[in-house]
């Protein structure tokens, strides 16, 4: 085989795999580059600039590597050969000094960034938030409204535009909250409350899931998160609150367990701070009597 | 009696099943051809109880090449689960099974796989390039290669006697604490990295020493062969990270056999503290297996450029830069946790500072290629594909150091597509190419070129095919150590996709078996008689190949960073040897006594089996003692020996 | 290379790797230490006549198996074996006390299951302790080989590296009385 059918059939290989790729992307969502919330918003636009930064380095990098490789090639007779040249102060400088610019200009994205997009800062909206209490089960999420007095399993939905307070724990291993086309994700650890700042620009239906590995029914583990208008909000929280069912500590034990089953479920009312007694279970005896709150723990909350 | 051990413990699926009985008709096998061709003794006596840090290499590279046989066979499974168990249907494994293998992968590549070629790789050279006859500590190191040997069985034992670890490579708490994963799976995967993790440790130790006492007259630190550099930084990252391991599988160890709270969730612990102690040891392993590799990188770009290394001094700064890095990035590994934006700003920020660096030894690895003579030979085409797949993996890594972007990308696809474009493409890749680059140094024939290049080829397609469609993955918010997912989500694909990659990597690995098979058939066509096969530069290649067990029958003086180069320019004619009595370490079978003492001594440990835990430790004592009264562990050669082995081994090479 | 030399260098590695393991729990301690699930805090469980007494004999031990090596330097077999034979009973004594604290807050309900607090007391104190069993197992099979063989440099060595390791437990746990027991007791 010649050098020249050598490229052709790496091109070819190449633009096969480009139309395979383009065919199998042909009707999925990419969550994270398309963005339904002003958090996961902001997070695609760093990515995608972060990424325009690196490649200042990498596409040099590159077109050295092989623009070197080909020139000084063994056979390349004329090409010059200096065997003991070995160092040269200024491209050194270079060297160090281009990757150290482009790692400040990051350090500067890396710092705000961190304290733009800290998932512990509310949401600087008119609107007033809604509080949605998360929990990580074994096999389910639980979702506590503790201001609208209902619960659900598997299921979220809030009013679009309206920053939602998450806290976060979990009564299982450690988990992860995660849905992608609103933002990023925050763990979920038993006997600790992690928060979670999102809001949903549009109405729409969004996957939520399970980002850490937390037991055989972790895979399982996803929910759904629909953002929909305020009033449809409103008629949704009516109608689970003619839930017959009540998510008392006997119910909430049932749902502790693992299982392969967890269909959406809805509670109306139920044990009076559950949150915090989930949390306070893990706290020591006099924590758990005094069933503190817990959203004087959540630190820097501000 | 047994413990927990009982009959159930040999109750398996058909896949693993499947597995047992490959693992056991392979070492059937390979008894019945050691019995058949009467070759127990000579193992036994040649390789087993050899002291040679250059046996003692060749066998971790076995174990390290079988290994990842495994580890590989392993990720065919996990894609064909990935590929299959979609919407109803389920696939070909359960969960659990499922979470064993990745465990048992990540486990594998990392502490057999990766840890095993890079001692193995520093075992065969770093004596030779520092102008030693051995290492400081011989029988210790025999101890480390066995501890380490006893930990890969125990890993492999699991298979067979139990179950793994479902907890994933690195066991976070409170999934493996007691209350979530009950069985010995845990168990198994604590006690084969704790015995083989103090084997490192001891490594580590042995190497420090044996680089800062034992060089040549002459060599100083800034006159070392970039790769024994390399090493010296790698192995006081050993020594700064492999105690927090050991600390930290003991408590976990303890928190599930008797009762303490060092990670449980109540009663006062804290699992959060497990993940910072395991990523204080984790982050700094990563480099510690990259940075020998980069060193091997130096030494192959600067050979086949037929060139000065460029810009040595910002080499050896750059790892020193990179060794004190590793040690204040271990939160990047969970921004998630919610540690607030100052400590995860400072953090993600220490972690970009590390490109920097990384940077610079890519630029003078391109310069060093500038205006040279490069000879494309497979070790130089392994650094080629290591500088696309590890540059593409570092802008992965460099947007994952942002907090922000990392929230979005953690735990998802995207990141496990980052590390294995780093590990492989920067560890493992590098370990091929030193593979590649020293083994005539230490079979004395050379490897088949050309099967050579088939293996890069397939691995570079079906690497790149196998994990670009995981960063696309990724974005999709597919996370990792998915066993099912739901149809509607147009992710099987992808998966199918990576799984065809996998294929293709297993294609390479076949050209790989293929190339040892072959060249050792044909050796005698690539024969290497001038004991210096590339053209080298540094003093591994002034000595015979194979090299005698004495590396060295006369100790060189070095006066140059490139020793041997500078001899050849100079051909100055060498002046009539003048040998000395040299002492060497007398074969013992000491370390795999020790070692085997400490398998059961886990072993035991993991199944409860209380009456041979206080047994087996008092057999470590016991052999450690009677080891340690022996004042004769030593031989002398005499000077007449020495010149007569000499002039025969270059009389008559191979 | 001087071969005895480069091990006493080794150890001193090793040493170096023996104190990031004790770094690892104390930082384990200080995470914990205030963890005490509703169990009794330091303050109320050490007693700290005690400790200091535990503290000062092993500082005397210390001193004796200096003494032991300055003897070994000027080839006195005899003074040898004595002084090493006091630095093994003071250590004995050392490890009795400490049982006996450790024996008593088990009984009172006060074991590693307690608390987190208590756990990482018992594992940092106890690997401490394990270090000093090991160093007393060390001193019997080395006075054992002078006896027998005398202070050939080969056993000189071995008593180096033992000396070592001693005066390193000692700095530790300088370190464990000071952040254990007296700023445990001195809290609030």
């Amino acid at each position: 085989m010649n050098k020249k059918s050598k490229i052709v059939i790496f091109a070819l290989l190449s633009i096969a795999a480009l139309g395979a790729t383009v065919f199998l992307l042909r009707d999925s969502n990419i969550a994270v580059l398309d963005p339904k919330g002003v958090i996961a918003q902001k997070e695609r636009d760093l990515i995608v600039f972060t990424t325009l930064l690196g490649l200042l380095i990498v596409v040099p990098v590159f077109a050295l590597t092989f623009g070197i490789a080909w020139k000084y090639r063994e056979s390349n007779a004329k090409a010059k050969y200096t065997p003991d040249w070995d160092r040269n102060i200024l491209a050194e400088t270079i060297w160090w000094g281009i990757p150290t610019i482009i790692i400040v200009v990051l350090s500067v994205i890396t710092w705000n960034s961190s304290h733009e997009l800290d998932p512990f800062k509310h949401l600087a909206s008119d609107v007033k938030p809604i509080n949605v209490q998360v929990i990580a089960l074994e096999s389910r999420w639980l979702f506590i409204y503790p201001e609208q007095r209902i619960a659900t399993v598997n299921y979220l939905q809030f009013p679009e535009k309206t920053p939602i307070n998450f806290h976060v724990t979990a009564d299982a291993a450690m988990n992860s909250f995660w849905i992608p086309q609103l933002g990023g994700q925050i763990y979920a650890m038993a006997g600790m409350s992690t928060q979670l700042h999102l809001m949903a620009d549009e109405p729409g239906i969004f996957r939520g899931s399970s980002a850490n590995l937390s037991g055989p029914q972790f895979s399982k583990m996803s929910f759904v998160a629909k953002s929909s208008s305020e009033s449809d909000f409103r008629k949704w929280v009516n109608g689970v609150k003619q839930s017959p069912q009540q998510l008392d500590m006997n119910e909430y034990a049932k749902l502790i367990k693992s299982s392969t089953n967890n269909p959406v479920a809805y509670y109306a009312g139920g044990e009076h701070k559950l949150y915090d007694k989930v949390i306070g279970k893990y706290m020591g005896p006099e924590q758990e009597m005094q069933g503190m709150s817990m959203y004087e723990m959540d630190h820097h909350a501000n | 009696m047994l413990g927990k051990l009982g009959l159930d413990a040999f109750h398996h699926d058909i896949i693993v099943l499947g597995g047992v009985m490959t693992m056991l008709l392979a070492s059937l096998g390979i008894i019945a051809l050691l019995t058949y061709t009467k070759r127990w003794k000579w193992l036994y006596k040649n390789w087993l109880t050899s002291l040679d840090p250059k046996k003692i290499g060749v066998m971790y590279i076995i174990i390290g090449l079988v290994m990842l046989l495994r580890g590989v066979a392993d990720t065919l499974l996990l894609r064909a689960q990935q590929a299959t168990s979609v919407g109803d249907s389920t696939g070909i494994l359960t969960s659990d099974h499922f979470q064993q293998i990745f465990s048992a992968h990540g486990t594998i590549m990392i502490f057999f796989v990766a840890m095993g070629l890079m001692f193995g790789l520093i075992n065969l050279i770093v004596p030779l390039q520092i102008g030693a006859r051995d290492v400081a500590f011989p029988f210790l190191n025999s101890i480390s290669f066995w501890l380490f040997a006893a930990g890969m069985a125990l890993v492999n034992l699991s298979l067979i006697v139990g179950e793994f670890s479902a907890a994933g490579w690195l066991a976070y708490p409170p999934l493996s604490g007691l209350q979530y994963s009950p069985g010995v799976g845990v168990d198994y995967w604590i006690w084969s990295l704790q015995i083989a993790g103090v084997g490192s440790l001891l490594s580590g130790i042995n190497f420090f020493v044996t680089i800062l006492k034992m060089r040549a007259p002459g060599m100083t630190l800034m006159k070392m062969p970039m790769f024994v550099w390399s090493v010296l930084c790698s192995m006081i990252m050993v020594i700064f990270a492999f105690p927090i391991l050991t600390a930290t599988l003991a408590m976990l160890s303890l928190d599930r056999t008797i009762g303490t709270h060092f990670f449980t969730s109540d009663f006062g612990g804290n699992p959060m503290m497990y993940i910072n102690l395991i990523w204080a040891w984790g982050h700094p392993e990563v480099y510690i297996l990259v940075l020998p590799a980069f060193g091997i990188f130096s030494e192959i770009v600067a050979t086949f450029s037929r060139k000065r290394l460029f810009g040595y001094a910002s080499m050896v700064w750059a790892l020193g830069a990179i060794s004190f890095l590793s040690f204040i990035v271990w939160l990047h590994h969970f921004f998630t946790m919610g540690a607030g934006a100052d400590v995860n700003a400072f953090f993600g920020i220490m972690t970009g500072v590390i490109a920097i660096p990384t940077g610079v030894k890519i630029f003078n690895w391109l310069f060093t290629m500038f205006r040279g003579r490069i000879k494309f030979a497979t070790p130089m085409l392994w650094f080629l594909g290591f500088v696309v797949i590890f540059t593409i993996g570092g802008l992965a890594g460099v947007l994952m150091s942002v907090p922000a972007i990392d929230f979005q990308v953690h735990n998802s696809l995207f990141l496990v597509a980052h590390f294995h474009m780093m590990i492989v493409g920067g560890v493992l890749f590098g370990y091929f190419a030193g593979i590649t680059y020293w083994f005539p140094k230490i079979f004395g024939f050379a490897l088949n070129e050309r099967l050579g290049k088939y293996a890069f080829w397939s691995w570079i397609i079906g690497f790149t095919t196998a994990f670009t469609p995981l960063y696309i993955l990724g974005l999709m918010g597919a996370t990792r150590r998915l066993d099912h997912y739901d149809k509607s989500l147009g992710w099987q694909g992808l998966f199918a996709v990576a799984g065809v990659g996998v294929l293709i990597i297993l294609l390479g690995i076949g050209f790989q078996i293929l190339q040892f098979v072959v060249s050792i058939w044909q050796r005698n066509k690539n024969l290497d008689s001038t004991g210096d096969p590339w053209n080298g530069r540094t003093l591994e290649w002034s000595t015979v190949s194979p090299a005698p067990f004495y590396n060295f029958a006369v100790t060189p003086h070095v006066t140059d960073r490139d020793q041997f180069w500078a001899d050849k320019q100079a051909k100055t004619t060498a002046a009539k040897p003048h040998y000395e009595d040299i002492g060497m370490p007398k074969n013992t079978g000491m370390g795999i006594v020790i070692a085997g003492f400490a398998f059961i001594f886990g072993f035991a440990v993991i199944w409860h089996i209380i009456w041979l835990i206080p047994l087996a430790l008092f057999g470590i004592i016991a052999s450690v003692i009677i080891r340690s009264t022996d004042d004769e562990t030593e031989y002398t050669i005499t000077a007449a020996e020495l010149a007569k082995l000499d002039s025969a081994h270059k009389g008559q090479p191979a | 290379m001087n071969n005895s030399a480069k091990t006493v260098f080794g150890f001193w590695v090793y040493i170096m790797t023996d104190c990031v393991l004790f770094a690892s729990l104390f930082a384990t301690f200080a995470v914990l230490h205030n963890n005490t699930y509703g169990g009794e805090s330091a303050r109320e469980l050490f007693s700290l006549p005690f400790v200091l007494a535990e503290t000062l004999i092993l500082l005397t031990s210390s001193f004796t198996c200096g003494l032991a090596m300055l003897a070994a330097h000027r080839g006195d077999k005899v003074k040898v074996i004595n002084w090493f034979a006091v630095t093994f009973c003071l250590g004995i004594a050392f490890l009795s006390m400490e049982m006996i604290e450790f024996t008593k807050l088990v009984h009172e309900g006060n074991s590693w299951t307690r608390s987190g607090f208590l756990t990482s007391f018992f594992t940092l104190v106890g690997t401490h302790g394990l270090h000093i069993a090991t160093g007393l197992l060390w001193t019997v099979v080395l006075l054992v080989q002078v006896m027998r063989r005398g202070l050939t440099p080969s056993t000189v060595k071995r008593l180096t590296l033992l000396s070592l390791f001693w005066h390193f437990l000692d700095i530790v746990w300088i370190f464990i009385f000071t952040i254990v027991y007296l700023m445990g007791a001195t809290s609030v």
